[in-house]
């Protein structure tokens, strides 16, 4: 019986994918584009075999360290500033406008000028995805910090609880959700600045590998790329609302 | 130390609207001694909530003073526990760790090796052993009041200030909590104002009732309750509570019938 339902559920899941795949030889076989420019699923999937023993495993690592170092950094600063922003309401009032300014601007279209300030190296990318990464982190935290309930730093302060007190023991885990929701979001903006950040400066990442490809018409190696940006997205998205699963258990939510 | 622990001197307070200040307490004055048990009643948004938040630390009148202990209030504190209308049990902690919560502190007066003693005990009588290590998300409304009281007992305050602190219990379990509030009481000398819609509730626990208007609150009568602690279940049929619980009504809903005519005054 469970065994059963296990089976469904994992039906269920891969349902959609089996769909997608489908789709994609049915838009082949159409006739509505060209064959030679769309290539089979089994052929990108035979390219990536043959990437995979190649540059590929570099290209991933090298896209998944810059997204995390600049997530982290970002977050790292985001999360205090955020916080700032959220508790002083005097605060949020002249700097709400400056930081709405930024965030308005699309990470991507600072690419030019990091690279005139910065160059092409690493320290670039971290730029730029500390960039994207803080702004989408600070507006999550600040928001959630300013919806805190009055109610539990009462119900505090007639326990006895000191500033500090109160920070550590009711503002702290109150807060976690939030950065965990900060993380998601930067971690979607970090993946889409980094891969426009490869395709116009890098000699490796998933976004130079798709770049290369390009060069020589390989639409193969490009599906890849793509896919695998996708996937290393998906899971790191799946790793943390694993980990926000265990961290507030606490939480009453919907779904 | 004689004189009254909480001194209300001519208290009011108004609150900023849209349409110019409200006026929720007007010329209110009354004092309450060590040992009292003292109950508000008054009908609904007449400010009750408001004279608790001033004792509690939490608003300063507009006009008059409140003293505790001869000195002005000075903000929150844990001499004065408060079991808030809205309970606020902290969502992020467990059951065990609601009430702890406290003792955690460093205010606290519970020495760290008495604490799970402490925590075992008010988590038993209130009935909420067997979930222990639930996250309030899964207790009932009825529980998390509970589970908001037991907190609140459990640091041991000098002062208990309750909001309608019954209000969301079935009749059988409300019973059973007041009785608790009166042995946790006869063990643990304390100083009480409770507010409560609850005229049996009142009459029940209170050495004093007072009545308020309906907004502004004014005092519109201070009654002396005439029986003695410890009490029984028994005092409920007492000829003397039945008069006074006639009498009491007829005050509070003569409040309630003026807080209608002024609705309707100002719909007009
Ligand atoms: N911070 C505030 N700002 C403005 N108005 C307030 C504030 N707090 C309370 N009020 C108003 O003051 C009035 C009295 O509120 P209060 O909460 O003291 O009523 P209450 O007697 O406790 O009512 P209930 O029995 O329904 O709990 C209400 O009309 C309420 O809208
Ligand atoms: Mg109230």
């Amino acid at each position: 019986m469970a065994k059963d339902s296990k089976v469904r559920h994992g039906a269920l899941i891969a349902a959609p994918w089996v769909a997608l795949v489908v789709l994609w030889y049915g838009i082949r076989e159409s006739g509505l584009f060209n064959p030679a420019l769309v290539p089979a699923p089994h052929a990108v999937f035979a390219k990536f075999g043959e990437l995979i023993q190649g540059r590929l495993p570099n290209d991933m690592l090298m896209s998944t360290r810059r997204v995390v170092t600049g997530v982290l950094l970002g977050i790292t600063v985001a999360v205090p500033v955020g916080f700032c922003l959220g508790w002083y309401k005097g605060l949020r009032t002249f700097v709400d406008p400056v930081i709405n300014f930024f965030r308005a601007l699309p990470p991507i279209a600072l690419i030019p000028l990091v690279i005139v300030y910065f160059g092409i190296g690493e320290t670039a990318k971290t730029v730029i995805l500390f960039y994207a990464s803080f702004f989408a982190g600070v507006i999550v935290m600040y928001e959630g910090i300013a919806q805190v309930n009055p109610i539990y730093v009462k119900v505090s302060r007639t326990l006895g609880a000191t500033d500090m007190e109160i920070f550590a023991r009711v503002i702290v885990p109150l807060t976690v959700p939030h950065i965990l929701t900060a993380v998601r979001v930067a971690l979607g903006v970090a993946w889409a600045t980094l891969v426009a950040a490869e395709l116009i400066a890098a000699q490796q990442g998933l976004g130079a590998m798709i770049q290369d490809a390009s060069a020589f018409f390989q639409l193969d190696t490009i599906y890849v790329g793509i896919i695998c940006i996708g996937s290393i997205a998906l899971l790191m998205d799946m790793l943390l609302r694993l980990a926000t699963r265990k961290l507030v258990a606490w939480q009453e939510r919907i779904a | 130390m004689n004189g009254p622990r909480i001194r209300f001197q001519d208290v009011a307070v108004d609150f900023p609207t849209d349409r110019g200040p409200m006026r929720v307490l007007d010329g209110v004055s009354f004092d309450v001694h060590e040992g009292e048990f003292v109950s508000i009643i008054g009908p609904s948004g007449c400010g009750k909530t408001t004279i608790l938040n001033i004792i509690g630390g939490f608003l300063n009148p507009s006009s008059g003073q409140v003293l505790l202990d001869d000195r002005p209030v000075a903000g929150p504190g844990p001499d004065r526990g408060v079991i808030f209308q809205e309970y606020g049990v902290f969502p992020w902690l467990t059951v065990r760790d609601n009430i702890e919560f406290g003792l955690k502190l460093g205010a606290s007066r519970v020495a760290p090796a008495e604490r799970d003693a402490v925590v075992s005990r008010y988590m038993g009588l209130m009935g909420l052993a067997d979930f222990a290590d639930h996250f309030p998300k899964h207790l009932s409304g009825g529980m998390r009041q509970r589970l908001a009281i037991a907190r609140a007992y459990a640091v041991r305050p000098e002062f208990l200030l309750m909001d309608e602190p019954f209000g969301a219990l079935d009749a059988q379990t409300r019973s059973a909590m007041q009785d608790l509030l009166l042995e946790v009481l006869q063990a643990e000398k304390k100083t009480v104002i409770l507010i409560t819609h609850s005229v049996d509730e009142a009459i029940y626990l209170s050495s004093r009732i007072i009545v308020v208007t309906a907004r502004p609150a004014r005092i519109r009568t201070i009654i002396e309750v005439p029986f003695g602690y410890p009490r029984a279940d028994a005092v409920h049929e007492h000829p003397q509570f039945t008069e006074l619980r006639t009498r009491i009504r007829d005050l509070v809903m003569h409040e309630y019938q003026a807080q209608a005519n002024q609705a309707v005054r100002h719909s007009e």
